[in-house]
Order: structure tokens, then C-alpha cells, then sequence
């Protein structure tokens, strides 16, 4: 690439983007129509995309101009983002990844979504994603699976698949994603790309259909941390509609990307490190370390001692919830509804049998278990209390240290098919970032290298609302390395 | 052998909000189906509850108002089972942490006597839409209007001993939300209704006897023949060798007869589990002192007062206190009339009422105000009319004849004090009956009553009795 022409606009960030539309470069509609033309020619091959939203695109980006014309544009007016198909879209179809929402139209927006229309964001469509978030590899989408970019028989990471492959692949500067147990952080890792899970209750839920709900958070999927913090300055905030967003300042997050880091003391948790991590995973991470170290950071070995208690406390939590959740899926009021029901229970057995994929049939019934009488104590009560331990080892760990630092994924992507049928292992993918979720705690995951050809993700975790610590400790480490510029090649 | 009845009852409040218990949804009952129900209501993928402030007012008023606890921390629990007119797939409903725990109510027995019923607790919950099986065919409408609209369930001990404990019970519970204005009342809406736990055991037994759960009775009446009769199965089950199981069952108002619904081995686990989408309740001191400073004068306290205050027998007062509108209206009717307690209270008992029943009207709607009452009452107090045609006057003013003045001197029913015209009067009727003035003078007494209904008659009942009888007293002594 010629250093002094300008990038393609495909190979801007939103950061750059927002000054190219300021410096009138480009407008909105050329941006959109590029982006769309993007979208056009390579989905096909990644489906990242489950809906492409061409024509209110192009009618948003024209109205974005004109905003821009009248002097009222903000920092994200014009610049073209899609949503996980996840956030509710008032007219447009959203399916949750399943087929029992296939043909559903929302009749509202989601918070998440009116937000960044308010802020002039144009959508692109709607991207590709695990069956109602459930799934580490985009596999078990009713719209079949999206690919990584970096290589097209690897899965880009689940459940916010689409979206990460579709920044990766640069069909879209920026996206929505959501994170239960790691769903925007594993897919931002196995994509080479950034992504925040803010801390529970930064994000309004409203609109975003729920999975577990005491875990589900939304946040921002863009190549940089500064543009996680442009977006997710838009994203956050309070919302009565949801009781359990929190009523907080949202700090100026752009502000604070270039805090130094001398004197920063981060946590490496010797249980992120230990046996199921992948060497050359580890050895980019240490390598990372090394390079916070030079930018006058600290490291230190830390202990979170119920580690190993995340994954069996997840998949007690997470089902409990998702199996009350998915109750309203019922086939009577709206969504899949079976052929000729001959009763109501045939109504009911038949439409939802029909409409969700095996993956998430298994976790309504380990729910639905986990919940009945006489094992409630035994698992949802039991998993409840180990929440509590594992806050507490984060707790204390921030006594010590500002952040965490360690693998977001043990491995890099793995191949399509390859872990499917063995959903233990499939789950084991998000050993790391699970905690996080069930501790409530922000946290992000930035490109810090390759395996071959396919990117290792460095999680980083914050304490409670250090939203901005954490985008200024990944924004640090970007302006030293150029992992995060990096482009699959055959999408540059 | 002896049998004693143990009954605790459920009974479900629709509180009176404005919107429902988790979205601005309107509660107002009768519209068009589905015309009162939000994507929240209609549980739309991605929608979230948000509490309504109202009903945990509504809630604690009840609370402080049975002299219960108020939980400075509750939980809402999810309810989970599938059916049509539960949109979510479960209910939202308080479970192991209510917001309302051990309170009491007294009640008062048929023998005179009082007694205290404990209540366990009482919980906020939602409630759930309709299924309409009508002009529906081989199908089912469902009208989601209902969906999210917010009950109080009160719990009470199983310390009824009897159906008419039962009603009594469920009665003054029924005072009391309609007294505290979080509860409308109507059991033909559905606004109050009831489910009774019955079971029998020996007299003298401690052990409690098999229950059955009597499901959504809606009147007093559905209440004391339900339980009559389910006490009456229960014991001729044991008697004849049967024995109880426990098991929900419905009232037939038609049959009078209750019948199984589904046993506990068919009953549905419900998973309960603390509702993730909504944080604890918490409520403070502060609320609390809030609502019990808004507290109105409870039935009980205001009985007391109207028997102390205005002389009143303590059926009188427990009649006139019998609903706020009603008490209100007795005690404006005494201030406007400044006094007279008795005669306020045998009126607004008497032809106030019987006309209000007649036209099935609410006092709100009264054609007679307090103040015209009053202003009637007046006229009986100054001699100006008589009692009995205050009740033709009562009887004008009630159709809209003007006021009570108008009416009297319209009709000509100013009462006749003039001494001379009454003798005038006097003269008269005893000119026109020589035979009755001479066997009353030979000793017959009893024709006394015949002349006084003369003269009264002839006055056309304006003259006043007191002065009629004072001077026919001397008039026939001749």
C-alpha cells in the first residue's frame, strides 16, 4: 500500500472514517454503498449476514448527510455498523439465529439499536449468530455457519460469529454483539478483532432477546479499542425500560484512550495459564506482556482459586434462565408455529420442536432439570453461591492489581465440524471469559498475534464499570503494535 | 363421630393502578380484546419488566392497614407453565420473600363474639390474560387485556372453623381494600376472588386433615355453598371409609357441587426461581412512613368512633361504616345539619339507603346530596314537617323536585302549629261524630285513637300530632 494515499475506505477505522466524513472525503451514501457492495460480493462465502438491510441503509446514510449538511452530525452520523440479529429492529426481520424466528418482524428497537440510530449510525443488516446466542462456533445458527475470515474452514467464534467476522473481513467498520459467556469476546479473539463486554448494566437489555439474563450484556465489535469506545459511548447508558441497567455517568471514553500506563499493575491468573492452553496461545500472550511491561506496566501472578468452577456454574445458570426465556416461544402468538396442531400440547411440543435447533433444545431441558423441584438446591442454588465465590476471587484480586490479563480462548479457531458433536469441548472454549460474565465484571478481548494464520485474542478484565481503564489499556497497547491492522488477506 | 373444618383462604385482590404491574399498559376492564396489552404483555421477544411503584404502595397500605410486616426486602420469583393466556411462559409472582408477612384481621361471629384470623402474607403478582372458548369454532380466542394486571394474593392461617367464618373473613378483607381504595372490589370482574384450602378433622385432633383447594370462587355466596359443600364430602368420604386426597378442585354454582380438577400427582412443578430481569425489591423507611401516613381511618377505629362520637348502637355505626362513601356521606350529613346524630343515622340507614338499592345507584351518584339531607332533616328539627312527611318530601327531592323549602311550601306540607286552626279542625270532626264523642265519654278510651286519626286526616297530616293530641285531650272532655 502506497503510505501516502488514503486507505480504502474499507480499510478505515470508525475513528478515521468519522474524520473522513467531517473533512467531506466521502459522505455517508458513497461509505454505505461501499460497504454494501462489500457485503454483496463476499457474504456469500463467510454468511455473516442473516439480513442485508441495502435499501433504509442507503435512505439513513442520505439522511445522515443531510444531518451532516445542517452542522448536527456527532462522531458516528453517517458511519455504517450492523447489529447481531439478536437486537430487536422495529420493521425488520430478527431472528435470533433460529428458525422459530425466522419470520418475525420486530415491532420495536432495541435500546442498543435506537441509541446509535439516534447517533446517526446506519445499518447495514443484521449479522449471523448461534441459535439464540447459544454457541461458541456460529455453527448452530438455523442460517447455517459463518466463516472465519482468516481462513474459510475455521469457525470465526460464537455466538456473535457474524459480526466478527464481518468487521474481520471489513464488511462492516463496526458492530453490535452480545456476551453472555463470552460471545463477543471468543469471536473478537478467533477474528483478529476488538470487542467489549461491558460490565453488567452498563448496556440497556431492552430489546435484546434474553438468554440468560442475569449474564446477557451488549457491547461494540470494531477493529480498535478506540472505536469500541466511540460505540459503546453510544451504547451505554441508563434505560427505565430495563430495571436492571444501571443509572451512572457513561464517561468520556475517547477521552481516556491515552492514559500512559506507567504504574499500571496487571493480574495474571495462574489458572488461565495452566493445563488446556494451547503453548503457542500462551506464548502470544506472554509476548504481549511483555510488550505492557515496555509501555511501563506491571505483571503479576495472581490467583482466581474457583477458576475451574465457571464452566460447571455457567451451564447451570445460563440454562436455568434460557429454559424460563425461551417459554414465550410458544407458537401461539407469534414465531414458528407447527402445521396443523391436532391439541395444544401438540401445538406446543411440535412448534418448538421444530422451531430450535438441537443445541438449544439441550440447554432448555439441563434448565428446565436444573430447576425442578427437589434439584434446585442442588444446582441452581449451588451455582448462585458459586458466583459469589468466583466475585469474590475477583474481588480480592483487585486489591491487588487494576486489570487481568490473559488468553480470551485456549485455542485459536478451531476448523468447522470439528467440535460439534462434543459439546463439553465446545464449551471448554470459553473456560476464560465465562467468569467474567457470572462475576458481572467488564471485560475485552484485542488482537495480540497470530497462530499460522489464524489470530490469538488477549482478554483483559476490569473491575466493575472500568470500561474505560480497560479501552485505555488496549488502546495503549495498539498504538505499540499492528496486530489490529492487520487484514485477511483475501478480504484486504 | 365429631367433626371440626379447618379453612384457610387465598384470596386474589386486583389492585386498583392505573397501568399494570410491569408495563404503562392500561388496566381499565371491558375493552376490546387485546387492545390493552403491550409487546410487554404480549411477551414479545426482548421486552423487559419494570415494577410498578403503585402497586408496592398499594401492597404496604394493606400491610400496615393488617398490622403485618412489610419485608424491606422481597423478590419477584418466575412461576414457569405453559398455557395460552400466559404469554411469557411463566408468571411473575413473589415466593419465598413476599413484601407483606403475619398480619391479622378480627372478625366478627354471628354469636356476637370476635375473632382474629392471622394472614401468612400477602404477595404482588401479575396476573394472566383469558382464554375464550365461545364463538370461537373448534378454536380459541385469547384476549390478552388482562395479562399484567397486578393482584395482591392475601394468605390467611388456616384458623376459619367454618363457612361462615369463611365469609365473614373474606367480608371484612373485602372492606378493607375497598377502605383502603387499592382494590375496586368487583368480584363479578374478577376484581376479588377467593380459593379455599377445606379439610375436616376429629375435634380435638391436632394433626390438620387432607386438604382440598377449592379454585376461583367470585362471590360470598360461591364461598359459603363451595365450602358447605366440600365439608359435607369430606367427612361422608371418611365416614364411609374413604379417605381425603389432596387436590385442586372447582365449584359448580349450577350443580352446587365441587369436583376434581387435578390431583397433586398431575400438578405442575413450576420451577420457581428469582426473576433475573428485576433487582430486589427494596423499600425503605421512609416509604413506609409515607404510606402509613396516608392511611385512612380503618372500619374497625371508625366504628368505634361513630358508637363514642355520635351515640350510635354499635350495629348502627357498623352499618354506617360498613364502606367509606357511606360513612363519609352519614358524617357530612351531621356536620350540615349540626347535631342530631340519631335521627342523621336512622335517614341515611332508612330511605337513603332503601332509595339507593331501589335504583341500584352508588352514593356517588346520589340525587341528594349530603346538604340536601341535611336541609330536609331541618325541617323535621324545627316542627316545620313531620317525620312521616319528610318521607314524601325525601321521596320529591330524590326525583328532582326542587329543594326541600320548595317542595314543602309547593305542596302545601308546612306542618299547622297554630292552636287556633287545629281546634278549628278538632270542632269539626267531633261535630261530624256524635255516636263515636258519646261512647268515648261513657268510658270508651280506645275511640281516642280514632279522633286523632281524624283530625290528622283532615289536615292532611300536616297537623302537628303533639298539639292534636294535647287539645283533643281537652276538647273531648267536653
Amino acid at each position: 500500500m502506497n503510505p501516502s494515499a488514503p486507505a480504502a475506505m474499507h480499510e478505515q477505522t470508525i475513528a478515521q472514517l468519522s474524520a473522513g466524513l467531517a473533512a467531506g472525503q466521502f459522505s455517508s451514501a458513497e461509505l454505505t454503498r461501499a460497504f454494501l457492495e462489500r457485503i454483496e460480493h463476499s457474504n456469500p462465502q463467510l454468511n455473516a449476514f442473516i439480513t442485508i438491510t441495502a435499501e433504509s441503509a442507503l435512505a439513513q446514510a442520505q439522511a445522515a448527510d443531510t444531518r451532516r449538511r445542517q452542522g448536527q452530525a456527532g462522531p458516528l452520523t453517517g458511519i455504517p455498523i450492523a447489529h447481531k440479529d439478536i437486537f430487536c429492529t422495529h420493521g425488520v426481520r430478527t431472528s435470533c439465529g433460529s428458525r422459530m424466528l425466522d419470520r418475525f418482524i420486530a415491532p420495536y428497537d432495541a435500546t442498543v439499536v435506537e441509541r446509535l440510530n439516534t447517533a446517526g449510525a446506519v445499518m447495514l443488516g443484521k449479522t449471523n449468530m448461534d441459535e439464540f446466542a447459544m454457541g461458541s462456533s456460529n455453527e448452530t445458527s438455523f442460517y447455517g455457519p459463518v466463516r472465519n475470515p482468516w481462513d474459510l474452514n475455521a469457525v470465526p467464534g460464537g455466538s456473535s460469529g457474524g459480526s466478527a467476522a464481518a468487521v474481520a473481513a471489513r464488511l462492516a467498520p463496526g458492530a453490535t454483539g452480545t456476551d453472555t459467556g463470552g460471545s463477543i469476546r471468543q469471536p473478537a479473539a478467533l477474528c483478529g478483532i476488538t470487542g467489549i463486554k461491558p460490565t453488567y448494566g452498563r448496556v440497556s437489555r431492552w430489546g435484546m432477546i434474553a438468554y440468560a439474563s442475569s449474564l446477557d450484556q451488549g457491547g461494540p465489535m470494531a477493529r480498535t479499542a478506540e472505536d469500541c469506545a466511540l460505540l459503546l459511548a453510544t451504547m451505554a447508558g441508563f434505560d427505565p425500560r430495563d430495571s436492571t441497567c444501571v443509572d451512572r455517568p457513561v464517561p468520556d471514553y475517547v477521552a481516556g484512550l491515552n492514559q500512559p500506563l506507567a504504574g499500571l499493575k496487571i493480574g495474571l491468573p495462574k489458572e488461565y495459564f495452566g493445563e488446556g492452553l494451547d503453548s503457542a496461545v500462551a506464548q502470544v500472550v506472554e509476548a504481549a506482556m511483555a510488550e505492557y511491561r515496555t509501555l511501563g506496566a506491571e505483571t503479576v501472578e495472581i490467583s482466581l482459586p474457583n477458576s475451574q468452577l465457571a464452566i460447571p456454574a455457567y451451564y447451570v445458570v445460563a440454562p436455568a434462565e434460557c429454559s424460563s426465556n425461551l417459554a414465550r416461544f410458544d407458537g401461539v402468538r407469534y414465531g414458528h408455529r407447527c402445521e396443523n396442531p391436532k391439541d395444544l400440547l401438540d401445538l406446543y411440543t411440535r412448534s418448538r420442536a421444530e422451531g430450535f435447533g438441537s443445541e438449544v433444545q439441550r440447554r432448555i431441558l439441563v434448565g428446565a432439570f436444573a430447576l425442578s423441584a427437589g434439584y434446585y438446591d442442588a444446582y441452581y442454588l449451588k451455582a448462585q453461591q458459586i458466583r459469589r465465590l468466583i466475585s469474590n476471587d475477583f474481588h480480592r484480586a483487585f486489591e491487588q492489581v487494576d486489570v487481568i490479563a490473559g488468553p480470551t480462548s485456549p485455542t485459536v479457531a478451531f476448523n468447522l465440524g470439528e467440535k460439534v458433536d462434543d459439546p463439553i469441548t465446545m464449551y471448554l472454549s470459553d473456560i476464560y471469559t465465562i467468569a467474567v460474565n457470572l462475576a458481572g465484571l467488564p471485560g475485552l478481548s484485542l488482537p495480540a498475534g497470530f497462530v499460522g494464520q489464524r489470530p490469538v485474542g488477549l482478554q483483559l478484565i476490569g473491575n466493575y464499570f472500568a470500561e474505560e481503564r480497560l479501552l485505555n489499556v488496549a488502546h495503549r497497547y495498539q498504538q505499540a503494535t499492528n496486530w489490529h491492522q492487520r487484514t485477511p488477506a483475501a478480504f484486504a | 363421630m365429631e367433626w371440626e373444618t379447618v379453612i384457610g383462604l387465598e384470596i386474589h385482590a386486583q389492585l386498583a393502578t392505573k397501568s399494570k404491574i410491569f408495563s404503562a399498559a392500561a388496566t381499565a376492564y371491558g375493552a376490546e380484546p387485546n387492545t390493552q396489552a403491550c409487546a410487554i404483555d404480549l411477551g414479545m421477544p426482548g421486552v423487559l419488566p419494570v415494577l410498578n411503584r403503585e402497586a408496592v404502595r398499594m401492597a404496604a397500605m394493606l400491610g400496615l392497614a393488617i398490622g403485618a410486616q412489610i419485608a424491606r426486602r422481597s423478590v419477584f420469583a418466575r412461576k414457569n407453565y405453559f398455557y395460552p393466556d400466559l404469554p411469557k411462559g411463566y408468571q411473575i409472582s413473589q415466593y419465598e420473600l413476599p413484601v407483606v408477612e403475619k398480619g391479622e384481621l378480627i372478625i366478627d361471629l354471628e354469636d356476637g363474639s370476635s375473632k382474629v384470623i392471622g394472614i401468612t402474607r400477602a404477595h404482588l403478582e401479575e396476573d394472566a390474560g383469558k382464554s375464550l372458548h365461545e364463538d370461537f369454532h373448534g378454536q380459541s380466542g385469547i384476549d390478552l387485556n388482562r395479562a399484567g394486571t397486578p393482584l395482591l394474593e392475601i394468605v390467611s392461617e388456616p384458623d376459619l372453623r367454618s363457612a361462615k367464618e369463611a365469609v365473614a373473613y373474606m367480608k371484612k378483607l373485602h372492606q378493607m381494600v375497598v377502605y383502603l381504595g387499592i382494590c375496586d372490589g368487583n368480584m363479578q370482574e374478577g376484581s376479588f376472588r377467593c380459593d379455599a384450602n377445606v379439610s375436616v378433622r376429629p375435634k380435638n385432633q391436632s394433626q390438620f386433615g387432607t386438604r382440598a383447594e377449592i379454585k376461583n370462587l367470585n362471590s360470598f355466596r360461591f364461598v359459603e355453598r363451595a365450602i358447605e359443600f366440600e365439608i359435607e364430602r369430606q367427612i361422608d368420604l371418611i365416614e364411609s371409609g374413604g379417605k381425603v386426597v389432596q387436590e385442586t378442585r372447582l365449584y359448580d354454582p349450577d350443580k352446587g357441587e365441587t369436583r376434581p380438577m387435578r390431583s397433586k400427582e398431575e400438578a405442575n412443578d413450576y420451577r420457581y426461581f428469582p426473576d433475573p430481569d428485576l433487582l430486589p425489591l427494596i423499600v425503605d423507611e421512609a416509604f413506609i412512613e409515607t404510606v402509613r401516613a396516608s392511611l385512612p381511618e380503618l372500619p374497625d377505629v371508625k366504628k368505634q368512633r361513630f358508637m363514642t362520637q355520635y351515640g350510635l348502637s354499635s350495629y348502627d355505626a357498623g352499618v354506617l361504616t360498613a364502606s367509606r362513601p357511606l360513612s363519609d356521606y352519614y358524617e357530612a350529613v351531621v356536620a350540615a345539619l349540626g347535631g342530631e346524630p340519631k335521627l342523621c343515622a336512622n335517614w341515611v340507614m332508612g330511605d337513603f339507603s332503601a332509595f339507593l338499592n331501589k335504583d341500584g345507584k352508588d352514593i356517588a351518584d346520589s340525587p341528594v346530596n349530603a346538604a340536601q339531607l341535611a336541609g330536609l332533616l331541618r325541617r323535621i328539627q324545627d316542627r316545620t314537617i313531620s317525620g312521616k312527611i319528610a318521607k314524601d318530601v325525601f321521596e320529591a327531592l330524590w326525583v328532582g323536585e326542587g329543594d326541600t323549602d320548595a317542595i314543602i311550601e309547593k305542596r302545601g306540607l308546612r306542618q299547622i302549629t297554630d292552636t287556633s286552626a287545629i281546634e278549628k279542625v278538632i270542632d269539626e270532626v267531633i261535630a261530624a261524630s256524635p255516636e263515636q264523642l258519646a261512647q268515648y265519654r261513657a268510658g270508651k278510651d280506645k275511640l281516642f285513637g280514632f279522633f286523632v286519626g281524624q283530625v290528622m286526616k283532615l289536615s292532611k297530616g300536616k297537623a302537628n300530632p303533639q298539639q292534636v293530641n294535647e287539645l283533643l285531650i281537652e276538647k273531648l272532655k267536653g
